[in-house]
């Protein structure tokens, strides 16, 4: 035994070695990708990038069939870490200009506008973007854009529910719901953009009245996912929930005959409120122009289908329509008031969300 | 401090040396726990102000609960179950003994969410009991509850006490044991005066890391919605965009921890005595509806922490079946082993330096000691943040190229788990006798021979404990592998991670599969050789 304890000694020893000596190699491998006087493009006719780094808090699932597309279609290779935003925000902000950041890549708009706020992305012009992502879905500087679109509404059940009864967000905190209605925890950015929006629109005193009316009315404790939201609502535990439309329409892809309804939202007031996933280039990405034809082309008809199919969600682009399951639920009305207010609000709306108990 | 011959003695190294032992280590261990107290530098009364009028009474309260229950219960449920496998004989034992320690395979964020799955009312259990008995089930509904995750936390940690203290009692406790009893002093009465204060050290240990460890959990606690101060110090940095503010709160955990610990190490008695490695007493004979109790007992505590949670992942993992035999998923497998090993070596060694410097010292140094250990009670990610901006600084300064590669992540395991291979050294190099040290070093051996034929060999079983944590927790660690990791090189905690990042836990069934089973290896051959040699 003690044999085998010091031969597993020795081989990490030899398997650290290694690694030592591959530190170099990976580290080579990144100046390659940040410095332009590397060997491949010094024999290639133009100053062209071969590789961009991209990174995302997004699965990899989602995205890579699109990047893989991408590098068949112009030669460029991309390369992308995983990471929750949060840090891959300290990362960025820690690593300043040494960064082999090109594009940083996440969803909601509380997150983009954060990493603008902090000076980590740089604005960009582009008139082919401006023509793809509506005002509504961009910062207004440039520093990001919404690359697909979802819609935080409404679901019930239609066993008992009945949809003539649901109207607003707001009206989710009458008495008629009371013991019936399920939430997402408050510690989900997408929860945090729902309520700064609902600032935005009523000011704090009458969004905390709601929130309060929102508490009072649950059925349950709030859920750790939309997922598991919409499985109670199914099993019966509540009746109705706000959730993204596209953890609806997983459950619809596996089973069409889903009890589960969707009802869009705020139709008659100020539309349903939407939230994109999105990316900017960074402030000191070592090749900005290649990041921003990346960008162009995610938003562009041809990747537009394919980046909000992927994932159930509805495309930016109004050129392209959506398909499938999310056809179905019909056309709607969105909230146009623009994204950056969600997360300008958002703080605001985290400390309105604790006063009211919502967990 | 004056120092006796005995203590002199009693020391695996030499007094002088051990200032520079544990100077470099507190000096890299430090360095990113210093960044956290630095955020200190800017105030942030306004966040202070609003959380603790609305945030902080409700999560200290919830904190506090959560260390009393889960230390009772880890406590109870792994000094029990220890006692019964290293001191009594029932049917079964030899096959259960190992398997107890499996619960520790899991990561705690995958256990948690099987048990919801399972649990909650959507679940299938409580669905069927609806459907059969037309009511609800009181039992399940109150365990799929937030407070539900403390049942969790306790099935995910009481492994620590659980090896600790069963090395304890291995050690020694029988001979006493017997004693005790041919002193005509009945069973229970000796456990608890004679055989639990031997293994004190141990068990505290064991408990050490079992509530720094709960106290640190993000996971579990945000699957259940426990909101504890770690919910608190993400909710303050990602919701209110404040890190600072966030970090503040994560050293205040620090200093708590800090100060608990400190506690503990003022309180303990003197030494109750040392007892020989080798036990010569002989096994309690649990026979008959008693024998049986105790292997069901241990069979209830198996089916909970093990069965059930891998049935429901095989369930899930059915459909991807497939997915096992992707070349990729190999590669993936290879690089957890690759990390595990050299995470593991890399505590294993840095636990070593640490015995070296603190044992048998002042009490000032072992709390430096725990100082330098304290890495373990910090939550993963916010640790992650520090050790990263530590890297970089110092690549900056240095014009090294540490972050980003191995080097820097193996580091960071050294910092984050250090504690795990020092509690089981500590407690195991607590009951070496000092003679034999002082036997070698009268005869003349010299000091490195000494070191590596008879104080290694003395810490043996913490030594093989220490490996052992270390590996199983280097390859479940998460937020410092995804962010230190050197590109592309992905894991099987990172997988987990990228397919669970919204919430699906379902679709990562397969690599979770795969890390239980990976933990199960090193867990099964290490208990087995450890029992073999205790006994």
């Amino acid at each position: 035994m003690r044999i085998l304890f010091f031969a597993l000694f020795l081989f990490s020893l030899a398997a650290c070695s290694p690694d030592s000596s591959e530190t170099p190699v990976s580290e080579a491998d990144s100046s390659n990708a940040t410095s332009s006087d590397q060997p491949e493009s010094e024999g290639s006719a133009a100053a062209e990038p071969v590789r961009l780094v991209v990174y995302t808090s997004r699965q990899p699932h989602l995205i890579e069939p699109l990047f893989e597309r991408y590098t068949q279609e112009t030669g460029i290779d991309i390369d992308y870490i995983n990471d929750n935003e949060a840090a891959l925000i300290e990362r960025l902000d820690a690593e300043g200009g040494e960064t082999v950041a090109d594009l940083f890549m996440t969803v909601d708009a509380g997150n983009l506008w954060h990493a603008s706020e902090r000076g980590l992305l740089q604005p960009i012009e582009s008139e082919s973007l401006d023509n793809s992502v509506p005002e509504a879905l961009r910062d207004d500087q440039g520093r990001w854009y919404g690359l697909s679109m979802r819609a935080r509404t409404i679901v019930y059940h239609p066993d008992r529910v009945d949809p003539d009864n649901l109207s607003t967000y707001e009206a989710l905190a009458r008495d008629r719901w009371a013991g019936r209605l399920c939430l997402r925890t408050s510690q989900k950015v997408y929860n945090q953009s729902l309520v700064a929006m609902l600032i935005e629109h009523h000011g704090e005193e009458r969004t905390e009245e709601i929130v309060r009316g929102w508490v009072e009315n649950l059925a349950t404790e709030p859920f750790s996912s939309d997922t598991r939201l919409i499985e109670a609502i199914e099993a019966g535990q509540c009746d109705v929930g706000i959730v993204n439309s596209y953890y609806l329409g997983r459950k619809l892809a596996e089973n069409p005959d889903y009890p589960v309804e969707l009802f869009w939202a705020n139709q008659g007031t100020t539309g349903v409120h939407v939230n994109i996933s999105g990316a900017g280039v960074t402030r000191h990405a070592p090749r900005p122009e290649a990041a921003r034809d990346l960008l162009e082309w995610l938003a562009s008809p041809e990747a537009q289908a394919e980046f909000a199919q992927n994932n159930l969600e509805f495309p930016v682009n109004p050129d392209v329509a959506p398909r499938g399951i999310v056809k179905d639920w019909g056309e709607f009305r969105s909230d146009d008031t623009p994204l950056q207010i969600a997360g300008e609000r958002q703080a605001q709306a985290v400390r309105l969300m604790d006063r009211a108990g919502y967990r | 401090m004056l120092a006796t011959a005995e203590s002199t003695a009693s020391r695996l190294w030499p007094r002088a040396d051990r200032r520079w032992l544990i100077g470099p280590l507190l000096l890299l261990v430090g360095i990113p726990l210093l960044m956290l107290l630095t955020s200190w530098a800017q105030p942030q009364p306004e966040i202070w102000q609003h959380l603790s009028q609305y945030l902080l009474p409700r999560l200290i309260g919830h904190t506090a609960l959560m260390l009393v229950v889960v230390g009772i219960g880890v406590a109870v449920v792994g000094v029990g179950l220890a006692w019964l496998s290293a001191c009594c004989e029932y049917p079964l034992r030899r096959i259960l003994d190992p398997l107890l320690v499996l619960p520790l395979a899991f990561p705690t964020y995958v256990l948690a969410f099987i048990y919801l799955g399972m649990l909650d009312y959507a679940g299938p259990a409580q669905t069927a009991w609806r459907e059969w008995f037309g009511a609800t089930p009181v039992l399940l509904e109150a365990m799929s509850r937030p407070a539900g995750v403390l049942f969790i936390l306790i099935l995910a940690f009481y492994p620590y006490v659980y090896l600790l203290a069963r090395a304890a009692f291995a050690g020694g406790g029988l001979a006493a044991f017997e004693a005790s009893r041919s002193l005509g002093q009945g069973p229970v009465r000796t456990f608890f005066r004679i055989s639990l204060p031997m293994a004190r050290p141990a068990v505290v240990a064991g408990l050490a890391l079992a509530l720094m460890e709960a106290l640190a959990d993000f996971g579990a606690v945000s699957i259940y919605g426990f909101n504890t101060f770690t919910t608190a110090i993400y909710r303050t940095w990602l919701g209110m965009f404040n890190l600072t503010a966030a970090v503040q709160l994560a050293s205040m955990l620090m200093l708590f921890v800090l100060l608990l610990l400190g506690a503990e190490r003022f309180s303990r008695s003197t030494r109750v005595g040392q007892a020989e490695r080798r036990p010569t007493g002989h096994r309690i004979r649990l026979t008959g509806a008693r024998g049986w109790l105790a292997t069901s007992l241990q069979l209830a505590v198996l089916l909970v922490g093990v069965v059930l949670p891998l049935i429901q992942l095989l369930v899930w993992a059915w459909p991807q079946l497939p997915d096992l035999f992707d070349t990729r998923l190999v590669r993936v497998v290879v690089n957890t082993m690759v990390l595990g090993l050299s995470g593991a070596m890399a505590v294993v060694l840095g636990g070593i330096l640490l015995l070296a410097a603190t044992h048998r010292t002042t009490r000032k140094q072992q709390l430096l000691g725990e100082v330098a250990a304290l890495g373990y009670a910090i939550p993963g990610t916010v640790l992650a943040v520090a050790i990263m901006l530590a890297f970089l600084q110092l690549d900056r300064l240095a014009g090294t190229t540490l972050a980003g590669g191995m080097a820097a992540l193996v580091m960071a395991y050294l910092i984050r788990f250090l504690r795990v291979a020092w509690g089981p050294l500590d407690s195991v190099a607590g009951r070496i006798r000092p003679q034999y040290v002082e036997v070698a070093r009268s005869l003349g051996v010299p000091r490195w021979y000494r070191l590596s034929r008879v104080n290694l060999p003395l810490l043996w079983p913490g030594l093989i404990t220490a490996f052992l944590l270390a590996l199983v927790e280097v390859a479940k660690e998460m937020p410092a592998t995804l962010m230190l990791r050197p590109f592309g090189w992905e894991t099987l905690a990172v997988r987990i991670y990228e397919l669970t990042a919204e919430g699906q836990w379902e679709m990562a069934a397969v690599p979770a599969l795969m890390l239980v089973l990976l933990g199960a290896i090193p867990v099964a051959v290490l208990i087995r050789s450890g029992r073999v040699r205790a006994i």
